[in-house]
C-alpha cells in the first residue's frame, strides 16, 4: 500500500506501534478498519467480512467509534445540551479512541487477534477539519496510533448516502446534521453540506493516507466479495498459527 | 517515518514555523480600544482567530498543598479589592466533563494517554466556555494550575514530549506562571498537616516506582519539579520559592501582579 507523507505527524507503521510497548511480537494481529459517510454501508460490509474471519476460526474482536462507556455517557450529554465546540467535540472522540487504543486494540493485535474498526482516525480527521479544526493538530493527537493494515473507504454520491440515511430516520440529530457549523437553518441541508464535505475530505486521503476506495454504489455481495479478496493478502503463514484452539473444540464438541 | 526518539525531542519543525512557545510573557499593548487578538501556544482554535480580547490570564501553577488555594484566594481578593473583576478557575472544573474524569480515575483500567485527553477535554471546555468569554470581557481570570501540571504528568509518565504540546497548543499563552517551588520533604508534611494521608496520583503509585507510599510520593513529586525545571524558559515560568511563610510568598506574587498590571495599563 503506498502511503505518502502529510502533514503533521503520520500515524505509526503498524509494525513500529505494536513494538513500542514491551517488546510484544510484531508481526503479530491485523488491523483492518472501514470509513465512509453514514449510509455508504460500510458496518454491512464489515459485519459480513467478520463472519467470515470468525468462519475461519480465527481469533476477531471489532471496535465501534465512540463506543467507549465512559466517555460515551459525557459525549452524549454534552451533544443533548449542545455544550460542544469543535474542540471538544474533537478531543472527546480522541479520548474515546484512546481508551479503546490502550484498553482493546494495542492489546488485541499484540495478542494476535484480527482488529476490525469500524471507524478509525480517518473519521476524526475528515469531520473535524470540516470543523474547523486545524488539520495538523488533529493528525497529531492521533500520531501514536497504529496505521492499519488495510482501510477500506465505502465511496458511494452523497445524495446516494443521504437518502438512504433520511429513508429510515425522520429526524436528525443536531451535530449528526452539522448544525453547530452554521451550513444551514434547515437541518437536512445542512447534514447534505456537511456530508459533502467529509466526502471531500476522504477522496483526499484515498492519496494522502492510502485508503483503498470500494465502489459502494454495487450489489452488497459484489463488494464483500473484493473486500474478502483484499484481505486474504493479509494472510501469511503465521496467520495458520492464529486460529482460535477454543473455537475449535466448540465445533469438536457439537 | 517520523520519530520519537529522544535526540529529536526539541527539534519541533513546528516550532520553526510559527511563533516559538513562550519564552516571556507576552507584552502585548492595549491598541487605543484595549482589544488584544488571543495569543495561543500552538495551531489553537482556527475558527476563534479573529476573537479579541481585554483581560489578563494569571496562572499559579504548584503540587498539590504548596498552597495554590491559599495564594489563589488571597490574590483574587487583593485584585477585587482594587476593582478588577476577577474569575478563578483550575482542572478538572468543566460542567462538562469533571464527572467523567473523577469516574476515570477510580477505573484503574483507564490508560495513561486517555486519562490525559480526558484533562485536555475538560481544559478545552472551561477554555471555551468561561476563560475566553471572560477575557474578552475584560476580567482577570486567575486560574489555579493550567497546563503545565498536564505535560509534567504526561511526561513522567512517559509520554512523548512533543505529543503532549502538540496536544495543548490549542490552549492561551496566560500573561503570567507562577510556579510554587517547594521541596518535596517539607511538602510531604503540608499534606500529612492536611489531610494525613497522601493521594494515590499525586504519589505515582499508578507508575509502580515503589510499593512504599511515603517514598513514591518524594520520587514522584521530584521527578515532576524537574519536569516545570525544564519547561522555565521555554514558557516563561517565574519561581517563586514557596518553602518561606505565606506572607513573604504572598507579598512576592501581589507585587509581580500588581507591577504587571500596572505595566499593561
Amino acid at each position: 500500500m503506498s502511503q505518502k507523507k502529510v502533514k503533521g505527524r503520520a500515524l505509526l507503521p503498524r509494525v513500529e506501534a505494536r513494538k513500542g510497548t514491551q517488546g510484544a511480537d510484531a508481526r503479530a494481529g491485523r488491523l483492518i478498519a472501514v470509513e465512509g459517510v453514514d449510509g455508504s454501508g460500510k458496518s454491512t460490509q464489515l459485519h459480513l467480512l467478520e463472519q467470515w474471519l470468525r468462519h475461519q476460526n480465527l481469533k476477531v474482536f471489532k471496535t465501534e467509534w465512540n463506543s467507549s462507556e465512559t466517555v460515551k455517557e459525557i459525549t452524549s450529554r454534552g451533544k443533548k445540551k449542545g455544550l460542544l465546540t469543535p474542540t471538544t467535540f474533537s478531543l472527546l472522540h480522541a479520548t474515546d479512541f484512546a481508551d479503546r487504543y490502550e484498553r482493546n486494540i494495542l492489546p488485541l493485535l499484540e495478542a494476535g487477534y484480527f482488529v476490525l474498526a469500524d471507524r478509525y482516525v480517518f473519521t476524526a480527521f475528515a469531520r473535524d477539519i470540516v470543523r474547523g479544526c486545524d488539520p495538523s493538530w488533529v493528525r497529531k493527537i492521533y500520531s501514536y496510533a497504529a496505521r492499519p493494515d488495510l482501510t477500506f473507504y465505502f465511496r458511494v454520491p452523497v445524495d446516494v448516502a443521504v437518502s438512504r440515511i433520511l429513508a429510515g430516520r425522520p429526524k436528525l440529530k443536531y451535530y449528526e446534521a452539522g448544525m453547530d457549523m452554521n451550513l444551514s437553518n434547515d437541518p437536512y441541508e445542512s447534514y447534505r453540506i456537511f456530508q459533502g464535505r467529509i466526502v471531500e475530505q476522504y477522496e483526499a486521503m484515498v492519496e494522502t493516507e492510502g485508503l483503498v476506495a470500494i465502489d459502494a454504489n454495487r450489489g452488497i455481495e459484489e463488494q464483500q466479495f473484493e473486500v474478502r479478496e483484499k484481505a486474504k493478502r493479509l494472510f501469511g503463514p503465521e496467520t495458520l498459527n492464529m486460529a482460535a484452539p477454543t473455537a475449535m473444540k466448540d465445533n469438536d464438541r457439537r | 517515518m517520523t520519530d520519537d526518539s529522544p535526540a529529536f525531542e526539541d527539534d519541533d519543525q513546528e516550532a520553526v514555523e510559527r511563533p516559538a512557545l513562550a519564552t516571556h510573557p507576552p507584552r502585548v499593548r492595549s491598541n487605543g480600544t484595549g482589544n488584544r487578538k488571543l495569543r495561543f501556544y500552538g495551531h489553537g482554535m482556527p475558527y476563534l482567530k479573529d476573537l479579541k480580547v481585554k483581560g489578563h490570564l494569571i496562572v499559579i501553577e504548584g503540587p498539590d498543598a504548596s498552597g495554590r488555594s491559599t495564594h489563589t484566594q488571597r490574590i483574587q481578593a487583593k485584585l477585587e479589592a482594587d476593582g478588577h473583576a476577577v474569575l478563578g478557575t483550575g482542572l478538572k472544573r468543566s460542567e462538562l466533563i469533571s464527572e467523567g474524569i473523577i469516574t476515570a480515575k477510580s477505573n484503574l483500567g483507564v490508560g495513561k494517554r486517555t486519562l490525559s485527553l480526558f484533562y485536555a477535554a475538560d481544559f478545552a471546555d472551561q477554555l471555551e466556555n468561561k476563560i475566553i468569554p471572560a477575557l474578552e470581557a475584560g476580567y482577570v481570570v486567575l486560574a489555579d494550575r493550567y497546563i503545565y501540571t498536564l505535560i509534567a504528568r504526561n511526561n513522567v509518565r512517559g509520554i512523548e514530549r512533543r505529543w503532549s504540546r502538540n496536544l495543548f497548543g490549542f490552549t492561551l499563552v496566560p500573561d503570567l506562571i507562577f510556579y510554587l517551588d517547594v521541596n518535596p520533604e517539607e511538602l510531604v508534611h503540608r499534606v500529612f498537616q492536611k489531610n494525613s494521608s497522601l493521594d494515590y496520583y499525586e504519589s505515582g503509585m499508578d507508575i509502580g516506582i515503589s510499593d512504599d507510599m511515603y517514598k513514591s510520593f518524594l520520587i514522584y513529586q521530584r521527578r515532576m519539579a524537574k519536569e516545570f525545571e525544564k519547561m522555565k524558559t521555554d514558557f516563561g515560568l517565574q519561581f517563586i520559592d514557596g518553602n518561606r511563610p505565606i506572607e513573604q510568598v504572598d507579598a512576592d506574587l501581589q507585587g509581580r501582579i500588581d507591577a504587571f498590571l500596572d505595566r499593561a495599563r
